[in-house]
């Protein structure tokens, strides 16, 4: 049976996106902090929840960086929330946070005048909204493009590189709801929450060979 | 594509079964929870809310292990509510499977729980709960102060400068139930959802008194919250989740 690796970093919960990958497809899921777990799994999950600098500190000290580096280049990896955040170059969360820095780009803050249509728009973004699929990729399998997914963040990704987003989403500005490059997909967007299509991607990540 | 507003049923849970009172008494039974909460999944619903009612220490267990069942059948993003007073506590029920947890009481008596409970947690899975009744007179400007223990009891602090204070404090969200209104069916009290939703940046769920589906819009419309809870006319099928939907969009309002 295979496994995936859900990484564990102290920092919120991670029941959630075990019980739906277990959901989804027969596979182990060990939810570790252990690097050596993580290099001998055959997929992983990065998830994340909270503020940046706290889970970029967290990394550190279960000393993840590495692992983290290596694994999301050489087998199906798959970023979430602040889990896909922490794979750009910064962020501007607490003032500023260096980051992974897989993915070109920062991490920017929704602000506290945004509108659309001259209606003011709250902060965090909290709800179903709509992906618009900007690459023709297998985690996009049986999902119809402009489906709705549930997002709470207050903190968006800024790709620096257009041909990485997977998918995007507006909120009074557009943003990347997903990225893509080789073996490494990430979304802002919490499919353990997103019910039929957010089940979907999940079984594609499963059933992924991370070629595309 | 717009952000679609959420119509969240709320599940009142005592001992493991669904309750739902009137004006917090007169309490109707209405099922399993977990049960309850797979049909509202199936059929659309954006969110589910459990309140725990249970004064119970054993009750307390009950309820993680609904949680814990709900999160490994559900989908969907789940709140629960009800005598969170600790940091362990919310670390409980995160662990469970809850995503969101909703501070009431424990925040009005120490507003800093709602902080630290923010920046160990995260704002996104902190909820503050806001008990409101209108105090003015009258032909006064109205004015709505916090009111604990189900309603009977008054603080003397404004809802609204509280509602601003909460977030101030790190809250993710406010779900804001109108204590005159809760059970009554005639609709939320508009007045104060209007005014908090104004005052404060982050998105506010209004709560209390939906008898009929004009009312889930005119929450939206009038009130502007960013989402409508609902448990009666849910529970006891007066209307369902697409139905609810379909006369949201009926009024120009994006429902997913």
């Amino acid at each position: 049976m295979q496994t995936i690796a859900v990484i564990d970093y102290g920092m919120g919960n991670l029941h959630s996106v075990g019980k739906a990958l277990e959901h989804v497809g027969s596979t182990r899921v060990q939810i570790t902090s252990d690097p050596q777990v993580i290099r001998d799994a055959d997929r992983v999950v990065l998830p994340g929840v909270g503020a940046m600098r706290d889970c970029m500190a967290e990394m550190q000290r279960f000393e993840l960086l590495d692992v983290i580096r290596e694994v999301s280049q050489d087998r199906p990896f798959l970023g979430i929330c602040v889990g896909m955040q922490a794979l750009l170059d910064s962020s501007e969360e607490n003032g500023g946070v260096p980051c992974l820095g897989l993915f070109p780009g920062q991490v920017r803050y929704f602000g506290q005048n945004l509108q659309i249509d001259g209606e003011r728009l709250k902060v965090p973004h909290m709800g179903w909204n709509t992906v618009e699929q900007r690459l023709d990729h297998p985690l996009w399998h049986n999902i119809p493009d402009q489906s709705r997914f549930y997002f709470v963040h207050s903190y968006y990704v800024q790709a620096d590189n257009q041909r990485q987003v997977a998918g995007s989403c507006e909120y009074g500005l557009p943003f990347a709801a997903a990225l893509a490059d080789g073996p490494c997909f990430a979304v802002q967007f919490h499919p353990e929450k997103s019910h039929t299509n957010g089940l979907q991607l999940l079984q594609n990540f499963v059933a992924w060979d991370g070629r595309w | 594509m717009t952000l679609a507003k959420r119509i969240i049923p709320c599940l009142d849970v005592e001992n493991g079964r669904v309750v739902k009172g009137v004006k917090f008494e007169n309490i109707r039974d209405a099922g399993d929870p977990v049960e309850i909460a797979r049909r509202y999944n199936e059929q659309g619903a954006d969110e589910i809310t459990f309140l725990d009612i249970t004064a119970t220490l054993e009750g307390r267990d009950t309820m993680l292990q609904t949680v814990e069942r709900m999160a490994s059948q559900v989908f969907i993003p789940l709140t629960v509510g009800g005598g969170v007073r600790t940091v362990n506590d919310i670390r409980n029920l995160l662990n469970a499977g809850a995503d969101k947890v909703s501070i009431n009481s424990a925040a009005v008596f120490t507003p800093e729980f709602v902080q630290e409970a923010a920046q160990r947690f995260g704002s996104q899975s902190i909820i503050v709960a806001i008990d409101a009744k209108q105090v003015s007179a009258v032909g006064e400007p109205p004015r709505w102060e916090i009111f604990t223990h189900g309603g009977r009891k008054p603080t003397g602090i404004d809802a609204v400068e509280w509602a601003k204070k909460m977030e101030s404090f790190g809250a993710g969200e406010i779900l804001l139930t109108s204590m005159d209104q809760d059970g009554m069916k005639n609709g939320f009290d508009l007045g104060v959802t209007r005014a908090v939703s104004d005052a404060v940046n982050i998105p506010v769920i209004a709560s209390g008194g939906v008898g009929n589906l004009q009312h889930l819009a005119d929450g939206i419309l009038l009130g502007k919250a960013d989402a409508v809870l609902a448990a009666s006319i849910f529970h006891f099928g007066e209307y369902t989740i697409p139905e609810a939907k379909a006369y949201l969009a009926s009024q120009g309002i994006v429902v997913r």
